[in-house]
């Protein structure tokens, strides 16, 4: 069983939908709506597939085992010591689990988003499930080469999805993103070909594997290390997006679909931090301990900056991308205290991220969808016509903000714990953060949700099966994972190891419990009461 | 005292001379067959003639003698005129290839009314009436086929030549016939000759300084032999102003051929002005040939002197990256937009060059700028295949605002010239990002580092500009009566399929291709 290629069905799959999609006859525009729902069908129907595929997979990784499962290692590019390689560990299969996740949820609920397009609704759900499958491949690469084609590719299906399906400065934000993530690929490219001329001069010539890599690396010299790190550093700031290249993020969700906003922050920018543990520290452990401040510091701002421009925020989603901007801002400050806490947390983080800013994008798209404006001015009272929508809405925001109980709270527990073992200074500021994000999201559900109905709000109506549908899986996860997150503690924790025994992080073995964290749960709910 | 004749290795020359006696044939046929045959005979005897001059090439290239070390293959002929040997089979290979498809372009009658591209009666002056009844009685140039062959011939010439005025025969055997086929253009006449006269104006002036290079370079060394140069600069017996200026002389004459900044300004307008099928031949083919010379000049005549010349190159490779990417910015008409994106190619190309690495560990300098080469050129002639099928009633509809929402209007061939761009701008699996990756890893292995990182910067400027023909196509309304797609005939199709599906295999699995340009191994001395 363990022989065949698991993670290469992961990613093919979703392409082969993609192409069955845009061989399905063709709906656009007005006709759309009365026409079959063929290319949504087709299309959700591959992506369960895949989420089913996926959850086969999972239960193939070996969560006792450390280092890379389910390779799969092929010649690529001899010449260029490329090779097709693709494996896991516990942070690939909990980000590839993210993906296989979000995408029939997106699907299911962008059901109708595609049909004002420029180009066919087909289009619109083809670029998903493309994007669904180079994401998988950017999670599970074991190949730097790879990882970079992959990483570069994911751009067009976004670029496509943004540009083409959004409001209407979406031309404007789909440039800008491509400009910004282009910049970012392209400094990255001259660490990349930094990389290939380190190997080439070792003994076993040209490679990319980033288990051959590791060992040349260590041995190279400290200021060329130095250098590629910061190469990499900076395409991956610019992906994730920390302050002060965080610009194209507000833009993008602004102008995307909801569905396309969720696929843009909860999955791809996880790339960015994804590629900071994976490369950044995997490749140049004693540069990034000497990146460390400069790093720290730049996530405080990031944490604090995102909270305080969140807040002053009119258009919804611009808000929640600023929160994202906070969020991520923490997931980089776990990753590089550099201890267990930290990066366990950072981890977990990166998945409940996913989870809680996936649900906010898309309720809020389903609100905007109603009521035909994003401004926050507009609405009011929402919970007395639409209570469900309201409901789910204030649980999304809940787990935004790290509600005791529910998943994300127990990722930025871990955070935190790490950021004070580390320099309680750190922690110090970054407590703000979480302030701040009990004010924006507060404040943001007292303006739009409660208070009298506002005119052009009565119309509102409440979510349908299909929208309810689309947002149970979230829910579930959020809540589920927020009082048991063991399942993916366990997956995480021996990567995590690897990780700090590369980085020569001392520190004793992760040992986070269930136990620990429904202690500092109790102790914050309460203090809440 | 006795004459010697000299000796020539016909069977090695094979592919030059099959050639070169195809263009003295197609001036035969253009004496001897009647009008009305003449295009059919033409264009077979071309296709046949490359043909076998390729499948010559492959055989000259299994056949390579190994000399000395191992490292390099191949044999000096014609009495040390020439060298034979594996990057000048590699380069006749790709421009025989590219000239295969560039044929089919320049046969291509389908798109105007049953006439090809080129001008009925070139001698007939614009706007008068000889050329309405050259016009009208359905007259064409069938000169362009042996004018074509003649400037191959030159081509594969100029980078296997093993001395100075060899290299100088062929740089002109390869620019006279191209000045002339510049000014065939059946529409827009006048900018089609002016073009044709501004190259020639600039080219003979960069072929003066060439020579001028070539006697400075004598003078020094007291021969025009590669080999015998290269032992006087090694041995560096005085005369340095002598060496340097003449260095600096060649090189301009090379850096012209080449559109390297800032000798770079003929080519938006030549490249505009010329029938979109001669720009697609020229752009892609003269870069190939100039290069390969480039590369054996400096590497084997000049290689000793590397500290000399190196600066100079830095410069005109930033110089040209940069004007390159930025002018194209600002272009209004595709075929300048795409002229200036293959300055801007000049330049990546000159940091492969300018990077000097050897080889042995990895790849070496040369492999990387063969391989790019291939990947450039089987993306410019597919990309100005593509160009030549959106018309208007004027002819080709070269105004960029003509090609708003062409996504629209004909998804395909907006999509193959979207490819295309991308390639260009160097996305991943396409040829044009694992050519872009060879050259700046030879470069950083040759230790040209500031050189990759401002290739990188400038790589984004040159990414913006094909993302805005991009946008153009599928993010604008079209603007007036949309230019209509013409249907080519299977020549076009055939042209720019096999551009397409070499930029997406480069792309994917460049291996195979890679491999060829490192068993070229370094050039013999």
């Amino acid at each position: 069983m363990n022989d065949f290629p698991w993670l290469t069905t992961l990613v093919v799959l979703p392409l082969l939908g993609a192409v069955a999609v845009m061989a399905l006859p063709r709906t656009k525009g007005e006709r759309a709506a009365t026409q079959s729902d063929l290319p949504q069908q087709v299309a959700l129907g591959v992506s369960l597939l895949t989420f089913g595929v996926a959850v086969v997979t999972a239960f193939q990784f070996d969560t006792d085992a450390s280092g890379f499962q389910l390779e799969e290692t092929h010649n690529w590019i001899e010449a260029f010591g490329a090779h097709y390689a693709l494996g896991v560990d516990g942070l690939g299969l909990v980000l590839v689990l993210l993906t296989v996740i979000l995408t029939p949820v997106v699907i299911l609920a962008s059901w109708r988003d595609g049909d004002r397009g420029r180009w066919s609704v087909n289009s619109f759900f083809a670029w998903m499930l493309a994007l669904e499958g180079l994401a998988i491949g950017t999670f599970a690469a074991t190949d730097v080469f790879l990882f970079y084609v992959l990483f570069e590719a994911t751009l067009i299906p976004i670029y496509f999805l943004i540009g083409g399906f959004g409001g209407a400065r979406r031309s404007y934000a789909a440039i800008k993103f491509l400009i910004f993530s282009l910049l970012g690929g392209l400094v990255m490219l001259a660490s990349v070909v930094g990389l290939y001329a380190e190997s080439a001069g070792s003994d076993g010539g040209p490679t990319y594997l980033l288990e051959e890599l590791a060992p040349i690396m260590a041995a190279a010299d400290t200021d060329v290390a130095r250098w590629l790190f910061v190469g990499f550093f900076i395409a991956f700031a610019m992906k994730a997006p920390m302050f002060p290249v965080h610009t194209w993020l507000p833009d993008a969700a602004d102008e995307a679909t909801p569905g396309t906003s969720v696929l843009l922050v909860s999955v791809l920018d996880k790339i960015g931090t994804f590629g900071m543990i994976r490369f950044c520290l995997g490749l140049f452990p004693e540069a990034s301990e000497w990146a460390t401040p400069v790093v720290l510091v730049l996530a405080v701002i990031s944490i604090l900056y995102g909270g305080l421009v969140a807040i002053g925020q009119r258009s919804i989603p611009r808000l929640i991308a600023y929160t994202s901007v906070s969020h991520f801002g923490f997931i980089v400050l776990g990753i590089f205290v550099m201890n267990s806490q930290g990066h366990v947390g950072a981890t977990l983080y990166m998945f409940n991220h996913g989870l809680s800013t996936g649900v906010l994008f898309l309720v809020t798209g389903f609100l905007i969808a109603r009521r035909g404006s994003r401004m926050i001015p507009d609405f009011g009272g929402v919970q007395t016509v639409a209570p469900v929508l309201a409901g789910i809405f204030l649980v999304g925001g809940l787990s935004s903000l790290s509600l005791p109980g529910l998943s994300p709270f127990v990722s930025e527990f871990l955070v935190m714990t790490g950021a004070f073992v580390h320099n309680w200074w750190y922690a110090v500021f970054a407590v703000f953060g979480i302030v701040l994000a009990a004010l924006y999201i507060l404040l943001m559900y007292q303006r739009t949700m409660t208070g009298p109905v506002r005119p052009g709000v009565e119309g509102v109506r409440d979510l349908g099966v299909r929208e309810v549908a689309a947002m149970a899986p979230l829910l579930v996860l959020i809540i589920g994972l927020g009082f048991f997150p063991k399942p993916l503690l366990d997956v995480i924790e021996p990567s995590v190891e690897t990780t700090l025994t590369t980085v020569g992080a001392e520190d004793p073995a992760p040992d986070v419990t269930e136990a620990d964290v429904h202690a500092g749960g109790s102790d914050e709910e309460a203090h809440a009461e | 005292m006795s004459f010697e004749a000299p000796h020539i290795e016909y069977a090695t020359l094979s592919p030059l001379l099959i050639v070169f006696g195809v263009a003295l044939v197609g001036v035969l046929v253009e004496a001897f067959v009647p009008r009305r045959l003449r295009y059919l005979v033409q264009s077979v005897l071309a296709l046949v003639g490359l043909v076998a001059a390729l499948a010559a090439t492959i055989w000259v290239a299994t056949d390579l003698t190994v000399r000395g070390d191992g490292a390099a293959r191949g044999s000096i002929v014609a009495e040390g005129a020439i060298a034979v040997d594996g990057p000048s089979v590699f380069v006749w290979g790709t421009l025989l290839l590219l000239s295969l498809i560039s044929v089919l372009l320049f046969a291509e009658r389908h798109l105007d009314g049953g006439l090809s591209a080129f001008a009925g009666q070139a001698a007939a002056l614009p706007g008068t009436e000889a050329e309405r009844q050259a016009s009208t009685r359905g007259l064409e140039h069938t000169e362009v086929y042996p004018l074509m062959m003649f400037a191959v011939a030159g081509m594969m010439l100029f980078p296997a030549s093993n001395d100075l005025l060899t290299m100088f025969v062929a740089l002109e055997i390869l620019s006279l016939p191209l000045y002339l086929l510049c000014g065939l253009a059946r529409r827009r006449r006048l900018l089609s000759q002016e073009a044709a006269l501004k190259y020639f104006m600039l080219g003979a002036f960069s072929s003066g300084f060439f020579l001028y290079g070539v006697a400075l370079v004598y003078g020094f060394s007291g021969s025009t032999h590669l080999a015998a140069i290269a032992e006087a600069v090694n041995g560096r017996i005085g005369g340095q102003g002598l060496l340097l200026g003449g260095i600096a002389l060649i090189a301009v004459g090379m850096l012209f051929k080449v559109g390297a900044a800032p000798f770079h300004s003929w080519t938006p307008d030549v490249y505009q002005g010329a029938p979109t099928a001669v720009t697609a031949f020229m752009a892609a083919c003269t870069k190939i040939a100039a290069f390969g010379a480039l590369l054996r000049l400096f590497y084997v005549a000049f290689g000793s002197a590397e500290r000399d010349w190196t600066p100079m190159i830095w410069i005109v490779a930033i110089l040209t990256m940069a004007v390159g990417s930025v002018f194209a910015l600002s272009q209004t008409d595709i075929k300048r937009m795409l002229a200036y994106s293959s300055v801007a190619h000049a330049g990546f190309l000159l940091v492969g060059f300018v990077g000097l690495h050897e080889g042995g560990e990895g790849i070496s300098s040369l492999q990387s700028v063969l391989f790019y080469l291939v990947t450039y050129g089987f993306m410019t002639v597919g990309a100005f295949a593509v160009v030549t099928l959106v018309r208007d009633a004027g002819g080709e509809a070269n105004h960029l605002a003509r090609w708003a929402g062409l996504g629209k209007e004909s998804p395909l061939v907006a999509g193959i010239f979207a490819f295309f761009l991308l390639a260009m701008a160097g996305i991943p699996l396409t040829s044009g990002f694992t050519g872009k990756w060879a050259v700046f890893s030879s470069a950083a292995q040759g230790g040209a580092w500031p050189l990759v990182v401002i290739a990188v910067l400038l790589s984004v400027v040159a990414a913006f500009f094909y993302l805005r023909v991009i946008v153009l196509m599928y993010f604008s309304d079209p603007v007036g009566d949309a230019p209509a797609v013409a249907v080519p005939s299977i020549l076009t199709t055939v042209t720019i399929a096999i551009g397409l599906a070499a930029t997406v295999v480069l792309g994917i699995l460049p291996g195979p291709v890679l491999d060829l340009a490192a068993d070229a191994g370094a050039f013999i001395r």
